[in-house]
């Protein structure tokens, strides 16, 4: 690839090659403003955010931050604990019961079993919106709303489709010799399942764990449903019924909780990149 | 032992592995099955028997036919939702994906630095549906907004994009097309799989810049354009915090940004008109079941796969 080039061509390589990066930083720049903005704003004093389009600090000011946290009663610490129970919940219920289903579709000959696949590749086509309201009056009837029960439950029922499909590629490319040698050794399905195949799935739970902790954090839609008192406020509800609440807005301290809102996302993005990315290759998430 | 009666053998192996391959999945589906009753199928079809009821969960629900599928073609604000959610998903689907595209284009091939790139375009799709970022939004683009005071930096004076009917849904618009980040991975990982002796041929050709993309690189994308297109309108259909926050679940001003779901909700839990909101639920269904065979169909024409 490297061969010799007469000196004008590698120079105008060179110089649109620059031209691509600067492009590029710049892109990414304005994209990220927004956010590093806010991050700044949140340490600023109400006026100066109304003034400053920039991104230096005048003064580092930190009382938005305890502003915000017990702008609302119960105070912040509340929902972020709420929404680590809904997250926790949900990355267990999707562990379990998502890679049980896919060892099954990806690993044993049962009867109807391209049918039943093809049901559950339909599932994830289908809008939340259609089953909302049925599946509301049944937890009213249950009298779980106003508990996580909605929100967690479901998951322990595999109804996050999208990662049994991931889960079953994923098991669709371990060497099949390993199970069978194992179900020489007498080995029923439950064992090989559990110490062979789990094992070997560490990248697609990762990923799964992943993506149902950044989806679920951000879950607005069904927490706005099934909570609707205080007490049980999660992260994202919270925030929102903050906006409503403040008349006189301030926007340093929602810009502070905006922020605390934000960094487990920054934080699972640090960690799961690699998976986040893949998962995505492979299945085409959000 | 003789091959026949090895053969025998396997065969009887062979039965009752089945059986116990029957017994076995039964065990592994069992939450997934219970899933698909009582939290998907069964709900569809509830939601479709409510919706021929009035019901708001206290009195018990009444039959009323067809009343609510019928009030569908009359409700005038309905039809502006339509028009407010067709707008942002044909605006905003095909905007996101060129922007998608053309940033997968300019990371591919040897690029340094890709994996910083990638993260920094890829970090606000992640971001976007957040209520924190929708409320970063209705800053940035209040009268008193950050766009604002940088267009004032220029000498331009703004106005409430917000607050303004005319610019309110091109907000949001603004927000989906940021989150490109997601579609460009998928992007990036179906360029790589184009053959780079393609591109070499034509250079051999004399084929480059705008030749060289229309008659090798979108044709040889096109499936994975397709599957792109496909996700982000089912997607874009059901977009629902941001709308809700930015005009603080009014779907205001003047309903410009009064999104299907935002309507379903409204009608559904604010209303607690829930035989309508169920029919609403399924005429929604039947809108993105109709976007995604057109789209379906649609791709005869345009979709082209190597094998």
């Amino acid at each position: 690839m490297t061969t010799e080039l007469p000196h004008p061509i590698r120079y105008r390589g060179r110089l649109s090659a620059f031209a691509k990066h600067a492009g590029l930083v710049l892109l990414g720049f304005v994209m990220l403003y927004p956010v590093l903005w806010m991050v700044v704003s949140s340490l600023r004093p109400d006026d100066e955010i109304f003034r400053s389009p920039g991104l230096l600090l005048e003064s580092l000011r930190t009382e938005n931050y305890a502003g915000g946290w017990n702008a609302l009663t119960p105070a912040f610490g509340t929902y972020l604990v709420n929404s680590t129970i809904v997250v926790l919940g949900c990355i267990i219920g999707n562990l379990v019961s998502c890679s049980m289903a896919a060892y099954a579709f990806a690993r044993l000959e049962f009867s109807g079993k391209r049918w039943w696949f093809g049901i559950m590749l339909g599932t994830i086509m289908l809008p939340i919106h259609v089953i909302i309201v049925p599946q509301y009056i049944l937890f009213s009837q249950l009298d779980w709303v106003n508990t996580v029960l909605p929100l967690i439950v479901p998951k322990f029922l595999a109804t996050d489709a999208f990662f049994i499909f991931l889960m079953v590629q994923f098991i669709r490319g371990l060497p099949r010799e390993l199970d069978e040698a194992a179900r020489i050794d007498g080995c029923g399905h439950p064992r090989i399942f559990l110490r062979i195949i789990l094992p070997l799935m560490k990248p697609a739970l990762a990923t799964t764990t992943i993506f149902t902790f950044i989806w679920t954090w951000n879950d607005f839609f069904s927490q706005l449903i099934y909570l609707t008192d205080p007490e049980m406020y999660t992260v994202p509800v919270a925030l929102r019924s903050f906006v409503d609440a403040t008349v006189s807005t301030s926007w340093g301290s929602m810009f502070a909780m905006n922020v605390v809102s934000l960094v487990p996302i920054f934080l699972a993005f640090l960690i799961g990149q690699r998976y986040l990315v893949r998962g995505i290759t492979t299945t085409g998430g959000k | 032992m003789s091959a026949l009666d090895e053969l025998r053998r396997l065969r009887r192996d062979s039965t009752t592995d089945r059986k116990r391959d029957n017994k076995a999945a039964f065990w592994f589906l069992l939450p997934w099955f219970a899933g698909l009753v009582i939290i998907t199928l069964g709900p569809v079809a509830a939601s479709f028997g409510l919706g021929f009821t009035e019901y708001n969960l206290i009195q018990p629900p009444e039959f009323i036919g067809l009343d609510n599928f019928t009030r569908v073609f009359s409700d005038e604000r309905l039809h502006n939702a339509l028009g407010v959610t067709f707008t942002y998903v044909l605006v905003s689907v095909p905007l996101q994906l060129a922007f998608a595209l053309g940033v997968a284009m300019l990371l591919d091939r040897g690029l340094r630095g890709l994996a910083f790139y990638r993260s920094a375009f890829y970090l606000p799709s992640l971001l976007g549906s957040s209520v924190a970022i929708a409320v970063l939004w209705t800053q940035i683009f209040g009268a008193d907004g950050l766009v604002n005071r940088v267009l004032g930096f220029f000498g331009i004076e703004g106005k409430g994009w917000i607050s303004d009917p005319d610019t309110a849904l091109s907000t949001l618009i603004v927000l989906n097309v940021w989150t490109f980040g997601a579609p460009m991975i998928i992007f990036l990982a179906g360029l790589r799989q184009i053959p780079g002796v393609y591109y070499e041929a034509a250079a051999i050709d004399g084929v480059r810049g705008w030749s060289r993309f229309r008659h090798i690189t979108l044709p040889l994308l096109s499936p994975i354009i397709f599957f792109n297109l496909v996700l982000q309108i089912i997607h874009a259909f059901q977009s629902f915090t941001q709308a809700f926050v930015v005009s603080n679940g009014t779907g205001g001003p003047s309903d410009s940004t009064m999104f299907y779901t935002l309507y379903l909700y409204q009608q559904g839990f604010s209303r607690f008109d829930m035989g309508y909101a169920a029919a609403l639920a399924w005429f929604l269904l039947l809108i993105i079941g109709a976007f995604t065979a057109i789209n379906f169909w649609a791709a005869k024409y345009w979709v082209f796969y190597d094998d």
